[in-house]
């Protein structure tokens, strides 16, 4: 009976030092998590998910804060991309913050600019180039589509246009949707 | 034809179907009274325009210029005037449009003045990658890369062997065949400059043992030409896809191009003869690509053959010129049976890499919905790259894109034997197709994304930065003003000091 | 011909699920014929009960999952798991056993998992072990070969017992039942008779069990045809003989008295069957070439150490089960090198 208990007590002595120090020799530096959320956010910083900006909102995730359907321009991959990594349930967008629309640029009518900086202050990516009272533009290879220049402008000349696909950047239909008879496509 | 061949795994026979095409000789298609051409015929860059609508341009004028390095000219096929430059339709299977240049033909086939030269040798290799260049030349086996590029062996590499790929392994595809036949010496020519150019000693013109009149048209060629050594025909057994061109050099040289290299890494450069004719035109009597020979088959076209077409032709045209019988609207295949895409536009114009337009194919795959995947495991048996297209199928399903890559989706060359073998009739080859463009996709957001977190950040760093320096400045300022306050005070101390000494006195 | 694929090829062979399945089919009727002219009718409408109950409770699970009953119904696949099991059972399995069994693979093995394509298990396997679990006496109740029975049963008789669970004479059981030569070898073995001595008994044949191994015979050239058809690949067989003869040759020639001799396990029980037409089934199978190999030597392998050092007399459906669970293990080492790269896996 003593043997017993001796044995199994210096049995379990062993195998905690041995997971203690594997512990400690094996541990993997990983990323913080919220770090790893960020990465999955599309960067629009448009703060439609009430949050000043991506990274605030991937802190807030991290911290079990906010939910992860709050961010419209990511729309239903990046909230199943979030679901899968903090292993919860994805659901559907949340209504209040948005609805998933196809991606637009912001295109400034240079007819109606006035000059004024109002949207290169407001820009959270630095797109818009221009000075006070000279022409401004937006360096639609910046643009996120956050629209946060739209409501700044005094005179309503920002435009928001849906960008166009062209045979470069088509691509193939998902064949699990897409009926595969021909003759029903014409 | 002593070369030791080797060869790939999996692979099919398929029915060629190549008498249908090859009863007659090449004929030349009519010309036509509009030419549309895209600015993109090639891969690489789009040219870019150099005329204005209302120019009147030459037959082989330059009219459009390559823009970067990978990019090539663009000719006038015919002499008349530029209607337009505006987006019209284009083949490709997205059926969008992208900007293309549009001729209204004068009939007259008016040429511009061309540079001939006899002896190729007077040129620099720099010089003849150039005229190239200048010529628009591009692959024209179908892949259309610039192929100026493919003649460039650059410092690091050497070459050792030109391979001349007049295999066609697809079906239904005969163009190569009829060039082969009928015009052996040009294709000989266009070699021997190549070979000049990539400074290569030994030269093989691979040729599938279905093609025995194209082989004894090149080998009576090459027997006329004596100075043209280390040159030799190879006759290899008709597999498809042999004629792709990793495939080709596995089977002439046992060897496999390195994941992600270039053939040139082992030190082969592999050109399709009809290129290889082309080549020889634009240096030595300095003709432009201006036409193709374009194969017209298929089991709905009855006068089926080859013709060489002006780029530009609508497809229509030539799809008449042949009696063919076909609804409306009703899809057509631009290419090959196993790599090509369908069309169901016909106003579409004839391209650079337009080798094979097919109307109705025997054994065309069923209309069924395909059944569940089996996992019979066929599909990688026929894989000519030893991929798993069964492990690809279910990732590209469950869009599992890091998993793809893990299965190397990007080394699969579409060839469609996996699509073929299949019993459930699962379209393999869309999976992979909707798998990569997904990919290329993914990661273009994901590098705007990054990007855009970039610029965010910086800006937020500046406008720290921004404050920080204004509170220092109001620091500084705090400072300086409670100096000078101190220093006043002090001043008015030590005046009130100087005047009490008298008080004192006084008092006393 | 109109094209109907938004996508190259637009070609296709003449590879089919349902030809393949049919060309299986057409690979087991000699040996049924054999089965019937050993152990009588039974076999044919335990066949046929099969059959019809597959083909409802594949309608019956196709309509709950609210998927196409045509494709499905017409790809043959329950067909072949129906005729499978009722080869594997005993002649005279009373009929609810051959329902139950059925039932249990097409609904819960096959359908519950996905259907057609997604089961990780062979469905025909999963039945027959879990009838041999639950209901011993009945699935190791055999008839003696026709040949050697006091009472051998026609098609009335057959139909009397499988239905009515009793001979139409009213006599016994155990008057008709008999042990299958796995089990006589077993079990003799075990009261230390040397193998040698117990293949002389009446039971057994030439290199094994009388009957058995003319089954076993022809279910071996209707899987050569198989092979020659390009339906299966030899892969599997092969490696599952090999596997099955190697392992009995090294105990043979080590331990002649603990075991019969290779030929006599080639030659029995449902060696043959599992090697051609159960190991065999892609669905559950391993997919890689390396990877068919192993999955063939390992079901070779554990079916002889069941036999032998197991509880069972014929440890076929186990090894494949078995098996079936290491397949994702086999599949993910045994990668093939892609052109132009190193080897994975």
């Amino acid at each position: 009976m003593l043997t017993a208990i001796l044995a199994i007590t210096i049995m379990a002595l062993i195998f905690g030092l041995l997971l203690g120090y594997a512990s400690i020799r094996f541990k993997v530096e990983g990323d913080p998590i919220a770090d790893q959320i960020d990465k999955l956010l599309p960067q629009t910083q448009c703060g439609q998910c009430s949050f000043p900006g991506c990274r605030p909102y991937a802190e807030a995730m991290a911290a079990g804060e906010a939910d992860i359907n709050r961010c419209p321009p990511g729309g239903e991959t990046t909230i199943q991309a979030l679901a899968d990594l903090l292993e919860v349930e994805a659901k559907p967008l949340d209504d209040e913050c948005g609805v998933e629309k196809p991606k637009t640029l912001a295109v400034i009518v240079e007819d109606r600019c006035i000059g004024c900086t109002l949207c290169i202050q407001a820009c959270p990516v630095d797109a818009i180039l221009g000075a006070a009272k000279q022409m401004h533009t937006v360096i639609s290879d910046e643009c996120t589509g956050c629209e946060l220049c739209v409501p700044p402008c005094p005179v309503d000349c920002i435009d928001m246009v849906e960008t166009k696909i062209n045979p470069n950047t088509w691509r193939w239909p998902d064949p699990s949707h897409v009926d595969l008879t021909l003759e029903d496509q014409s | 034809m002593t070369t030791p061949l080797s060869s790939f795994p999996g692979g099919l026979v398929l029915d060629g179907q190549k008498k249908r095409s090859t009863y007659d000789a090449i004929r030349k298609t009519p010309l036509s009274k509009k030419l549309i051409l895209p600015l993109q015929q090639h891969i690489g860059a789009a040219s870019a325009p150099i005329v204005q609508v209302g120019d009147k341009v030459l037959k082989g004028q330059k009219i459009a210029r390559a823009d970067g390095h990978v990019s090539v000219y663009l000719h006038a096929p015919s002499s008349g005037t530029i209607t337009a430059i505006d987006e019209q339709p284009i083949p490709h299977p997205s059926g969008l449009s992208a900007l293309c240049i549009t001729i209204e033909t004068d009939g007259e086939d008016r040429w511009v003045d061309l540079e001939e030269t006899a002896d190729f040798t007077v040129l620099s290799e720099h010089e003849i990658r150039h005229r190239i260049r200048e010529a628009g030349i591009v692959g024209l086996g179908g892949a259309g890369f610039p192929s100026f590029i493919k003649l460039n062996p650059g410092v690091h590499h050497h070459v050792e062997t030109l391979i001349i790929n007049g295999v066609e392994c697809e079906p239904y595809i005969t163009c190569d065949d009829m060039i082969m036949r009928e015009r052996a010496e040009g294709i000989l020519d266009g070699i021997e400059i190549m070979r000049y150019a990539l400074r290569v000693k030994t030269c093989v013109i691979a040729i599938e043992d279905n093609k025995p009149e194209a082989i004894s048209a090149m080998e009576l060629a090459l027997a006329r030409r004596s100075d043209l050594h280390n040159t030799s025909v190879v006759v290899i057994p008709t597999r498809y896809p042999t004629g792709s061109e990793k495939q080709l050099i596995q089977v002439l040289t046992g060897k496999q191009v390195p994941s992600n290299g270039l053939p040139i890494d082992i030190g082969i450069v592999c050109h399709n003869v009809g290129t290889s004719y082309a080549i020889g035109r634009a240096i030595t009597h300095g003709e432009p690509l201006i036409s193709r020979i374009v194969t017209v088959t298929g089991t709905d076209v009855k006068h089926a053959g080859n013709f060489e077409t002006l780029f530009g032709t609508p497809m229509h045209e030539l799809l008449s010129f042949c009696d063919t019988h076909r609804e409306a609207n009703e899809p057509f295949i631009l290419g090959g049976p196993m790599m090509g895409y369908n069309l169901s536009g016909d106003h579409l114009p004839i391209t650079k890499t337009a080798n094979c337009i097919l109307v109705g194919v025997d054994n065309a795959a069923p209309k069924t919905d395909p059944l569940p995947c089996i996992r019979c495991g066929e599909c990688a048996t026929a894989c000519p790259v030893s991929l798993l297209p069964q492990q690809l199928y279910w990732y590209s399903r469950s869009k599992d894109l890091e998993k793809t890559q893990e299965y190397k989706l990007m080394d699969c060359i579409e060839c469609g034997c996996c699509s073929y073998v299949c019993p459930s009739k699962i379209p393999l080859v869309h999976y992979f197709r909707f798998a990569k463009t997904e990919t290329m996709n993914h990661e273009l957001e994901t590098q705007k994304a990054d990007n855009a977190r970039v610029r965010h950040e910086n800006r937020l760093e500046r406008h720290e930065a921004e404050k920080k320096e204004k509170e220092e400045r109001q620091r500084q300022r705090k400072l300086a003003l409670a100096a000078t306050k101190a220093a006043k005070e002090k001043e008015a101390a030590e005046k009130a000091k100087t005047a009490e000494p008298q008080s004192d006195n006084q008092e006393k | 011909m109109p094209l109907s694929r938004l996508s190259s090829p637009f070609l296709s062979g003449t590879s089919r699920v349902t030809l393949h399945m049919l060309q299986l089919l057409l690979a087991l009727v000699p040996a049924v014929c054999a089965l019937v002219y050993f152990f009588g009718p039974s076999v044919l409408i335990t066949m046929t009960l099969a059959v019809v109950v597959a083909l409802l409770a594949e309608a019956l699970m196709l309509k709950l999952r609210g998927r196409p009953l045509k494709p499905f119904l017409t790809d043959g696949s329950a067909i072949v798991t129906a005729v499978l099991l009722a080869i594997a059972l005993p002649p005279l399995a009373p009929w609810w056993l051959t329902v139950v069994g059925v039932l249990f693979a097409i609904i819960f093995a096959k359908h519950l998992y996905g259907g057609l394509g997604y089961n990780p298990f062979n469905p025909a396997m999963v039945a027959y072990v879990l009838l041999l679990i639950s209901f011993p006496l009945e699935m190791t109740t055999w008839l003696p070969v026709a040949s050697l029975s006091e009472q051998p049963l026609n098609f009335a008789g057959a139909f009397h017992v499988i239905f009515n669970g009793q001979l139409v004479s009213g006599l016994g059981f155990d008057t008709v039942s008999g042990a299958t030569p796995l089990d006589a070898m077993k079990t003799q073995i075990g009261l230390l008779q040397h193998p040698s001595f117990i293949s002389q008994q009446p039971l057994f044949g030439l290199f094994a069990g009388k009957g058995w191994e003319w089954i076993n015979i022809w279910l071996a050239l209707g899987g050569a045809f198989l092979i020659y058809r390009r339906v299966i690949s030899w892969h599997i067989p092969v490696a599952m003989l090999l596997g099955l003869t190697t392992i009995s040759l090294i105990t043979w020639l080590l331990a002649p008295e603990a075991t019969g001799s290779p030929l006599f396990h080639l030659l029995s029980g449902g060696t043959m069957l599992g090697a051609f037409f159960i190991a065999t089934d892609p669905v559950t199978a391993a997919t890689t070439i390396k990877g068919r190999i192993v999955f063939g030597a390992g079901v070779g392998l554990l079916t002889y150490i069941i036999r032998v050092w197991g509880g069972y007399p014929d440890g076929v459906a186990f090894a494949v089960l078995l098996m079936n669970m290491l397949v994702p293990l086999i599949d993910y080492y045994t990668q093939p090198k892609v052109y132009g790269g190193q080897a994975r896996g």
